[in-house]
């Protein structure tokens, strides 16, 4: 089994009050960025990978977002390249580069090149979309995300194995002489990672080129629906899925009592947690939905929020409410609305956080985040993996305005008093990770039985989730 | 109310869903970026002395994308060989907002195939004051809002794309328009800035700028920037007073006046 450790490199002295009032991380005015604070920030961020190494994690994992204090990770490359001369034995698992948004792919493949080289082979590189956010921000038409990603990859995996000079004029990239010199020290090509939401369109292309699939702490019931769809794929495609091919990562917070664990957790939910992440108009511009995610977008009966939408709203919509009667009722939500009523001034900001970390209990129990002693965490996370069964397992340090002291404590408690536990239970379970057991090494022949890839009794003892919580 | 209906014609190497409605000689309509907003009575109006053509937009409604069309001005060229091979040029056009850019660089590849050109608040030149809005950030909600000055003064606001309707469809039909526009007009932000140049090779073509004075989706100083790149044609520009981005639901007896008058 394969663990990892990761943080979001989150800016955690950025005022509250400015994301709870924008609704938005993303888009924070960078007025609230301080020269000494991100200084100091980048640099506790590579001391905790260093730290992590020495705890036994097999691997860091750094990702990339942009324009936001939720995650400093905007040029994680940069990050990434120090590790791999001041770590020595931890894989550097990236999840990952936005290729939509990079406009020079084959700069892209000469930067990867150069931290595998440095690292001795150490990098696991992983390819995202990036979110609605980073394409506003880098302005990468969003129309064009899925053929920038498919070209941007095949691109790069050019540079990687097809012997240069060669000229590449694609739809979107045009290069008259491919052939850079700095090439990857793993051969054929260092191995490829996938993390993702709620895809399916991610996990079939995954399945297809049998890379690992890494679920972002998504709900387990609606988790293993994604692993049966990449297991039928990939049978489909002639070869048997495993642990190898599937990873999990979750939130944690470890302290060494429950009071000190639940006061410290509530952090994860600063400035409204993951749902503030950033607004639907940047969440989801234009085109950047398949016509299929629209569709299942719009006749789902999540309560999503995109444009006010809500399953009441079209519930209501349905039973033909009269435009008084739509109008009245629209109006009678805007009163009640906390965003509303704050910038109306009938409330104040202390009672909009109060608001938020009401949601703190059900977003334990739904397991958007763990909280606990290692005693009481273990059993959750053992949870999970008999569920999920997932080859690589990453602990995601909680977000928030936790102090330097309280993240390596959390990450000491990771260390000493989980790991060791994860990797024994692992064995038991018969789990391997994608070094044991190479993805898609394991033919498949129709007609035989295909090796589940879930545990369903596991799942009957897993919380539902309340879908409408992030953090 | 007129007759129209729609009816998808294979033509210029695609499908192409065309609204036509009323009688009379044969008006081009070119509608906005969030695809035709419905049968309004301006269309009605209109409809009683002209034949509307309203085609749809490919990659909207009931027109499929066609991939090869990857800017306003390849688009235009598309409209120009719907017209010829429908026979329809030279035909009078009116034009809104995306719809009007989209003519306007019709004009610049071919100022022939039209008689007389209306462009209403036109998107396609940057304003010297103020920006076009950036419609690809914002909600539609907040877009739809965005484009009249008035809403109460407005009633008709409240019948743009079938009412206000939230409905699945309606949500997928503006996402499919939503990312057409941009996939056309991401970048540069709205707008073509070889266009101003290629306009002054526009001759023998009489224009009129209708614009509102309070438009937030393009602001009204765009007109004189289209007015200086026209130098070389005939150029009308109305201006009505309370109107935003839609003047012809705004000021409709105004904009009906006004469009009456220059297509006679």
């Amino acid at each position: 089994m394969f663990i990892m450790y990761f943080t979001e490199r989150p800016y955690r002295e950025v005022p509250e009050e400015e994301i709870i009032r924008s609704r938005s991380f993303f888009g924070t005015p960078n007025q609230y960025f301080d020269r000494e604070v991100g200084a100091r920030l980048y640099n506790e961020y590579l001391d905790e990978a260093v730290y992590a190494e020495e705890l036994g994690f097999d691997g860091v994992m750094l990702n990339e977002h942009h324009g936001t204090p939720f995650c400093m990770g905007g040029v994680m490359d940069v990050e990434a390249a120090i590790l791999a001369r001041i770590t020595r034995k931890v894989r550097i698992v990236l999840l990952g580069n936005p290729l939509p948004i990079v406009k020079n792919p084959v700069r892209l493949a000469e930067e990867l090149a150069t931290i595998d080289l440095i690292s001795h082979g150490r990098l696991v590189p992983g390819w995202v979309r990036g979110a609605g956010s980073e394409q506003v921000f880098h302005n990468a038409n969003p129309a064009y995300n899925r053929e920038y990603f498919n070209e941007a990859h095949d691109l790069v995996l050019a540079c990687w194995t097809r012997p240069g000079p060669f000229r590449w004029e694609g739809k979107h990239f045009t290069y008259r002489f491919v052939n850079p010199w700095t090439l990857p020290y793993q051969k054929p090509r260092p191995p490829i990672w996938i993390p993702g939401i709620i895809s399916g369109e991610t996990v079939t292309w995954c399945a297809e080129r049998k890379y690992p699939y890494i679920g972002l702490g998504t709900s387990l019931h609606l988790t293993v629906d994604l692993w049966n769809l990449y297991g039928k794929v990939a049978a489909e495609h002639g070869y048997q899925a495993g642990s190898e091919n599937f990873g999990y990562l979750q939130q944690v917070h470890l302290a060494d009592t429950e009071e000190e664990a639940q006061e410290q957790g509530k952090a994860a939910l600063f400035g409204g947690g993951g749902a503030n992440f950033s607004r639907p108009e940047w969440t989801l511009p234009p085109g950047y939905n398949s016509k299929e995610a629209n569709r299942r977008l719009f006749q789902s009966q999540s309560d999503y929020g995109f444009l006010g939408i809500t399953s009441e709203t079209l519930k209501r919509s349905r039973e033909e409410e009269s435009p008084e009667e739509r109008a009245r009722r629209r109006a009678e939500k805007r009163q009640a609305d906390t965003r509303h009523r704050l910038a109306r001034g009938e409330i104040g900001i202390e009672e909009a956080k109060a608001k938020i970390l009401a949601n703190y209990g059900k977003a334990q129990a739904g397991f958007q985040i763990i909280i606990g002693t290692p005693k009481s965490v273990l059993p959750k996370l053992k949870l999970i993996m008999e569920v999920l069964r997932p080859g690589v397992l990453g602990l995601f340090q909680a977000q928030g305005p936790l102090t330097k002291e309280q993240r390596l404590n959390s990450m000491r408690l990771m260390g000493q008093e989980i790991l060791p536990e994860l990797r024994e239970y692992a064995k038991e379970l018969g789990i391997v990770d994608p070094f044991e057991r190479e993805p898609g090494s394991r033919p498949f022949v129709v007609g035989t039985k295909y090796e589940p890839l879930v545990d369903w009794e596991a799942l009957k003892r897993a919380p539902k989730r309340d879908e409408s919580i992030r953090v | 109310m007129a007759e129209w209906k729609e009816e998808v014609t294979r033509v210029a190497g695609t499908d192409l869903a065309i609204i036509k409605g009323g009688r009379g000689k044969p008006l081009l309509v070119l509608h906005e970026e969030l695809g035709h907003p419905g049968w309004l009575n301006w269309h009605d109006a209109l409809a009683e002395e002209r034949t509307l053509i309203i085609p749809i937009q490919p990659g909207m409604g009931n027109s499929p994308r066609v991939d090869d069309i990857r800017t306003v001005h390849q688009l235009g060229l598309f409209y120009g060989w719907v017209l010829r091979d429908l026979g329809l040029a030279p035909i009078d056009v009116i034009g809104f907002s995306f719809g009007a850019w989209t003519a306007a660089e019709m004009a610049t590849a071919n100022a022939g195939q039209f008689r007389k050109m209306v462009l209403v608040a036109p998107m396609g030149i940057r304003p010297p004051e103020g920006e076009i809005m950036d419609i690809f950030c914002v909600t539609i909600g907040s877009q739809l809002n965005a484009t009249v000055y008035d809403r109460d003064a407005t009633p008709e606001f409240n019948s743009l794309y079938g009412g206000g309707e939230r409905s699945a469809s309606r949500m997928e039909a503006f996402e499919d328009a939503r990312a057409e526009t941009a996939r056309l007009a991401w970048e540069p932000i709205l707008n073509n800035p070889s266009l101003p140049y290629l306009l002054q090779g526009v001759r023998n073509l009489p224009v009129q700028l209708i614009w509102g004075r309070e438009d937030r989706v393009v602001p009204v100083s765009a007109a004189a920037a289209y007015q200086k790149a026209l130098a070389n044609t005939e150029v009308r520009v109305a201006v009505f007073d309370h109107c935003g981005h839609r003047p012809e639901i705004e000021q409709r007896e105004q904009f009906l006046k006004t469009v009456r008058e220059f297509l006679a």
